[in-house]
């Protein structure tokens, strides 16, 4: 069998379109890997092979046909278990919506990355109803970095940092509430990005926190992400935090490299509470692109602390029903934030709204002066699986809600950014870098990931641990 | 009149009535924790001064 399922989805579009390999080829070596590594790295929960097969027999019969192929022809993809599925119940992790009737539609994102020729070939694992940052699941078991099957994935979106990482799939969909594509992303050595707020539909997925839930993309390389980012963009009605955008695509652009662009690091709050791989990490990418300049977001503790804040009200609010009737059918670490969540004063989380808008305008401000924010994206490497509580700057603190300490205060005011893999020599394991940029700028983010790529100081291997 | 103390179980004793919710101890020990956590963290969101006029972002466009 060729190993051509291995390579980049645009690698694989090309290989479609040429005629070197065919879409049937690439489903079948896909469902071969993902049948003999998913039970180490526990990245899927459904498989859709039927409609996969079917896909794929479509895009072959087209190209035999001289029709024209989508950028993604044939290159296989998955999603998180939130998106829905046809055919599918859309369980969010959770042991209580898999009782629930199968999607009778795809979540359009899927929709639209199909109609560019990606193939659909299953569904991902995930925490429980998105409030995690391991990558554990009580019900659906643990999906596993594949880097190193001793170590966390990260999450929420774990199955898709798993799947992607350990080339079971070149592309895989996600949301980033607070970090949920980032964090894993980071963990398993991938690109993820989170776009801007409102730019991607949500409509079709389930939610977790509507003021701060996006949707978004992982893949190997920077080429891949845009693409399918590109793919995706789009008006829908359907979704009302969605914002009046024009299509704006980045594809075109990668190559213009970072000449003209004002980078710096972020300073203050992004530089106390981790492991000095993060911050050598940053450091690596802030010298390859010359960005000696440190600037500072005012108030980043409070923004974080407004952000935890909304998502336990909005949280609790979401399953206070369900948990009135249901709470042991929970992961119980979910559960009793979510339990804590339905308590909070509303007080609290209007001040933190107002709090979200005074951020936004001092984001704005510094983005006057600077084009490109770098900043940490996780304070360590992958814990060990089953890992409760670190030490970060000499505190011991818990795991599952402070993975995301430097996720956490950007996607509260929406910004884009990309999560990029900084390997280091003789580590097993990686850590990524945010590359943050003023909103609906993606592109840019995405340019700068681009030439970190191109030049090997960011970069996404497959990982072999479970192979 | 003098304000009493944060007690996260007063809080939660005064809640679950209202939820219509019951907690077993195991549960209560970990939402007391979680409570703590938020009450510590809410006071950098409610110390920090804004106007009455600011507006919230509920619905939030960048």
């Amino acid at each position: 069998m060729t190993q051509a399922h291995l390579q980049s989805a645009l690698q694989i579009a090309s290989g479609v379109k040429s005629g070197e390999t065919s879409a049937r080829e690439i489903v079948e070596a896909t469902y071969k890997r993902i049948a003999d590594l998913n039970p180490k790295l526990g990245a899927f929960t459904s498989v859709t092979t039927e409609r996969a097969l079917a896909r794929a027999a479509a895009i072959d019969a087209a190209r035999r046909l001289g029709e024209p192929l989508g950028p993604l022809a044939g290159a296989p993809f998955a999603v998180k278990n939130l998106f829905d599925v046809k055919g599918l119940p859309t369980r969010a992790g959770s042991k209580i919506n898999r009782e629930h009737a199968p999607a009778t539609a795809d979540q359009p994102l899927i929709e639209r990355l199909e109609a560019a020729g990606a193939i659909l070939v299953g569904a991902l694992n995930m925490g429980e109803y998105a409030y995690d940052f391991t990558g554990e699941n009580a019900h659906d078991g643990a999906s596993r970095n594949p880097h190193d099957l001793g170590h966390m994935s990260g999450g929420s979106s774990g199955g898709s940092g798993s799947a992607v990482g350990g080339g079971l799939v070149a592309l895989a969909l996600g949301s980033d509430t607070n970090g949920s594509i980032r964090v894993p992303a980071s963990l398993c050595g991938i690109f993820g990005l989170k776009p801007t707020y409102g730019r991607l539909t949500r409509a079709g997925s389930f939610p977790f926190v509507s003021s701060l839930d996006h949707l978004g993309p992982f893949a190997r390389s920077v080429a891949d992400l845009a693409a399918a980012y590109d793919a995706m963009q789009g008006p829908d009605p359907d979704d009302p935090a969605q914002a009046p955008r024009p299509v704006e695509p980045t594809f075109a652009s990668l190559e213009t490299g970072v000449t003209g662009l004002r980078i710096a690091r972020l300073g203050g709050y992004f530089t106390r509470g981790a492991e000095p791989a993060a911050f050598e990490a940053v450091e690596r990418v802030a010298s390859a692109l010359k960005a000696e300049r440190v600037v500072e977001l005012p108030e980043v503790a409070r923004a974080r602390a407004a952000a935890y804040l909304i998502t336990m009200v909005e949280g609790g609010a979401l399953h206070v029903d369900r948990l009135r009737e249901r709470a042991m059918d929970y992961d119980p670490d979910v559960r009793d934030r979510l339990i804590a969540g339905a308590m909070l004063p509303g007080a609290w989380v209007v001040k933190a709204q107002k709090l979200r808008r005074w951020f936004r305008a001092r984001a704005l401000e510094l983005f006057g002066q600077v084009d490109v924010l770098i900043a940490p994206a996780t304070p360590c490497r992958a814990p060990r699986s089953g890992q409760k509580t670190f030490v970060l700057d000499g505190q011991e603190m818990l795991v599952r809600p402070n993975l995301g300490v430097f996720t956490q205060p950007i996607s509260f005011i929406g910004l884009p950014v990309v999560a990029a893999p900084v390997w280091t020599q003789g580590e097993s394991l990686p850590i990524g870098v945010q590359i943050i940029t003023a909103p609906w700028r993606e592109d840019l983010a995405l340019r700068v990931a681009r030439a970190l790529e191109r030049e090997g100081i960011v970069s996404a291997p497959i990982g072999t641990a479970a192979s | 009149m003098k304000v009493e103390e944060f007690s996260a179980d007063a809080w939660i004793d005064a809640s679950l009535p209202l939820l219509e919710m019951k907690l077993t101890s195991e549960s209560r020990a970990v939402v007391k924790l979680h409570l703590e956590t938020a009450e510590k963290l809410s006071r950098l969101v409610r110390e920090f001064e804004l106007e009455d006029e600011a507006e919230p972002a509920p619905v939030y466009t960048p």
